[in-house]
């Protein structure tokens, strides 16, 4: 009891941290655009990071709460981003408020990509380990290689739709919403920095309140041990299912943020290395952390900006970091010897 | 007609990837690691043998034992370096990692050779064996593919049978500790793995490279992608399953383009493997594990 107590608590602080770290960060930043501090650089940059703190977050619940690896969160990101600049643009003929097509198109996008995570998830969650991994991954160039393909435009006659040859012809004042491997272009930027910072609140609540209820719990205990979790009548397929169409709905509005924050989106951004992109931040803030997952994503995000002064040797800067960071925090010799220099400094201080 | 010459060019294109898939399945067989380097030592594999023909004027022979002789000692100080230090660490973590090197190696790539697209020489030049009365063409790459694929797969199959190493990787990819306990050095026999895996992936580079003469640092990820779903599709894990595996899907890749379309041959590709992986949940040659309580 008393560790089921203390469990809670250690949760109950993760999330206070998270949503004080959203807020601080929020109201520090808004201050500094309204006094005209940041860079431009920067600011060009608020909306990306929100989009991968919401995917980060949504693939920090299949890989950290449900212990399954999942190398195809772009493509969930894709689907939603393109649904977002169909709606949002197909939207803005009747509706004049932003706010309001906005919101729409990432309901719209997250209920798209939410449909193409469940279907994944028959397949998928029929499979165990790296082959489960690997179906993502199929899954992810599928998704890639279809958007790449689709051709659809509006105009007075309604949508126009064709699959790998471009054979519409839009009557004067139409418009293309996606021309195959060029993407979407022309599209209303809708997006603004206060509603990432929104969306990444509304899926902290939702995330956090899933993993404290009885489904969450479930796929807590599925994860820790498969066979002990069916033992006590889990529906362990039933509650894995939930939170992989959770996240994928989460990827999905996520995409939407980020597809509604540029005029041009091509279906080649979400590839295999935007998945594994965001899988980097996941591990690296911590399995099932939803509050090291924010940190991790806000600095790898910006660290290749941060880095901008060395130029060609940014990357690589990058890549030789995260493999230190993966060594220092996993090889045990390494770990306990900066322990051990931590400890002995804390001791010393003690003994002053 | 063109069918069969379809099928000969699919089949050269999936001897590539069964060479590269086998690099991919030893590693996975004995370190349990999914190894997202090894697309990118492909890379480099081309690019030294680009470099020894293309500055050094060397013979198209020497160039491709140079390639093996870089890539295998690279394979092995990316491992000495950055897996072994994660030996008993999540395998999660080792991913993380491997995704790094992957890093690492594409942007030295970029910062030592640029990001042009460099056009790679043709090595055993542009005759075709003409068969048929000229109704079908088949180059000699093609075929030095094929054969070079066929020998690989002997040569390798007789080692982890025959041979002491092998006999002692074999052991290692069952139980690392029991292995041990029987003498096997651990350390060394995932070193030789890595290091076979790296010599055929220049290899690989070398044929790839011949076929599809155009080079860049980021070569390596499509056919590693794709090899790695070769060695899904075979089960991972199992050499025989990584050389059909390899076959298949370049057959498979080569017909979709020819029959369906070039630009959904990915999606096909990629469909197919998540059919097989239904059916047979540890692909076509993997061997079932069950988990015990």
């Amino acid at each position: 009891m008393e560790k089921m107590k203390q469990l809670f608590k250690k949760n109950n602080k993760n999330q206070a941290l998270s949503f004080l770290l959203v807020i601080v960060m929020y109201v520090a930043i808004e201050a500094l655009l309204k006094t005209g501090n940041l860079k431009s650089l920067y600011t060009s940059m608020l909306v990306p990071v929100c989009c991968y703190c919401i995917v980060a977050l949504a693939l920090n619940l299949v890989v950290g709460v449900s212990g399954e690896l999942s190398l195809g969160h772009a493509g969930f990101m894709s689907i939603g981003a393109f649904t977002g600049v169909i709606v949002s643009g197909y939207l803005s003929n009747f509706i004049g408020s932003q706010m309001v097509c906005f919101a729409i198109a990432v309901v719209c996008g997250a209920i798209m990509a939410a449909i193409f995570g469940f279907v994944i998830s028959i397949p998928v969650l029929k499979l165990e380990g790296d082959y489960l991994a690997i179906v993502t991954l199929a899954f992810g160039q599928i998704i890639k290689t279809l958007v790449n393909n689709i051709y659809l435009g509006y105009d007075q006659a309604g949508f126009h739709f064709s699959f790998v040859k471009n054979t519409i012809e839009l009557q004067s004042g139409g418009k293309m919403f996606i021309s195959g491997p060029v993407g979407a272009t022309g599209t209303t930027i809708t997006s603004n920095f206060t509603a990432g910072v929104i969306m990444i609140l509304i899926t902290l609540i939702i995330i956090y309140n899933f993993m404290n209820s009885r489904q969450g719990r479930a796929v807590m205990a599925a994860r820790d041990d498969k066979i002990a979790a069916q033992s006590v009548g889990l529906d362990i397929v039933k509650t894995k299912t939930m939170v992989f169409v959770l996240s994928a709905a989460l990827a999905g509005a996520a995409g939407v943020l980020y597809g509604l924050n540029f005029s041009t989106l091509v279906p080649s951004k979400f590839d295999f290395n935007t998945s594994i992109l965001v899988l980097v931040y996941v591990v690296l803030g911590g399995l099932g952390n939803m509050f090291g997952t924010l940190i991790s994503t806000i600095v790898l995000v910006m660290l290749p900006q941060l880095l901008r002064a060395l130029n060609d040797y940014r990357m690589l800067i990058y890549a030789v970091l995260l493999i230190v960071i993966m060594i220092a925090t996993n090889n045990k010799t390494i770990r306990d010897m900066i322990t051990g220099v931590f400890n002995r400094k804390k001791a010393e201080g003690e003994g002053e | 007609m063109s069918f069969l010459s379809y099928l000969i060019t699919g089949l050269s294109l999936g001897s590539v990837y069964a060479i590269i898939a086998l690099g991919y399945t030893m590693v996975y067989g004995i370190a349990k690691m999914l190894n997202f380097a090894h697309g990118d030592v492909i890379m480099v594999g081309a690019y030294v043998s680009f470099l020894a023909i293309g500055k050094y004027d060397t013979p198209a022979l020497v160039a491709c034992l140079l390639s093996v002789f870089a890539c295998t000692i690279l394979g092995v100080l990316i491992e000495r370096l950055a897996y072994k230090p994660l030996r008993s660490a999540p395998s999660l973590a080792v991913l993380i990692t491997a995704i790094g090197v992957s890093y690492f190696l594409q942007n030295s790539a970029q910062l030592l050779w640029g990001t042009d697209t460099k056009v790679f020489p043709a090595m055993l030049g542009t005759n075709q064996l003409v068969l048929f009365n000229g109704e079908l063409m088949i180059s000699y790459v093609t075929i030095a593919t094929i054969v070079a694929c066929i020998i690989i797969m002997t040569v390798l199959t007789l080692f982890i049978n025959k041979t002491k190493i092998g006999k002692a990787m074999r052991a290692c990819s069952e139980d690392k500790g029991a292995a041990q306990l029987m003498g096997i050095n651990v350390d060394n026999t995932i070193s030789i793995t890595f290091a076979i895996g790296s010599g055929l992936a220049a290899i690989a580079s070398v044929l790839l490279c011949t076929a599809y003469p155009a080079l860049n640092p980021t070569l390596g990820s499509m056919p590693g992608i794709k090899a790695f779903t070769a060695a899904v599709f075979g089960g991972i894990g199992s050499i025989p399953g990584a050389f059909i595996g390899g076959l298949m899907l370049g057959i498979l890749e080569t017909f979709s383009i020819v029959y369906i379309s070039s630009q959904l041959s990915d999606a096909i590709v990629f469909g197919v493997l998540i059919i097989v992986l239904l059916l047979r949940p540890t692909g076509l040659l993997g061997k079932k594990i069950r988990v015990k309580v």
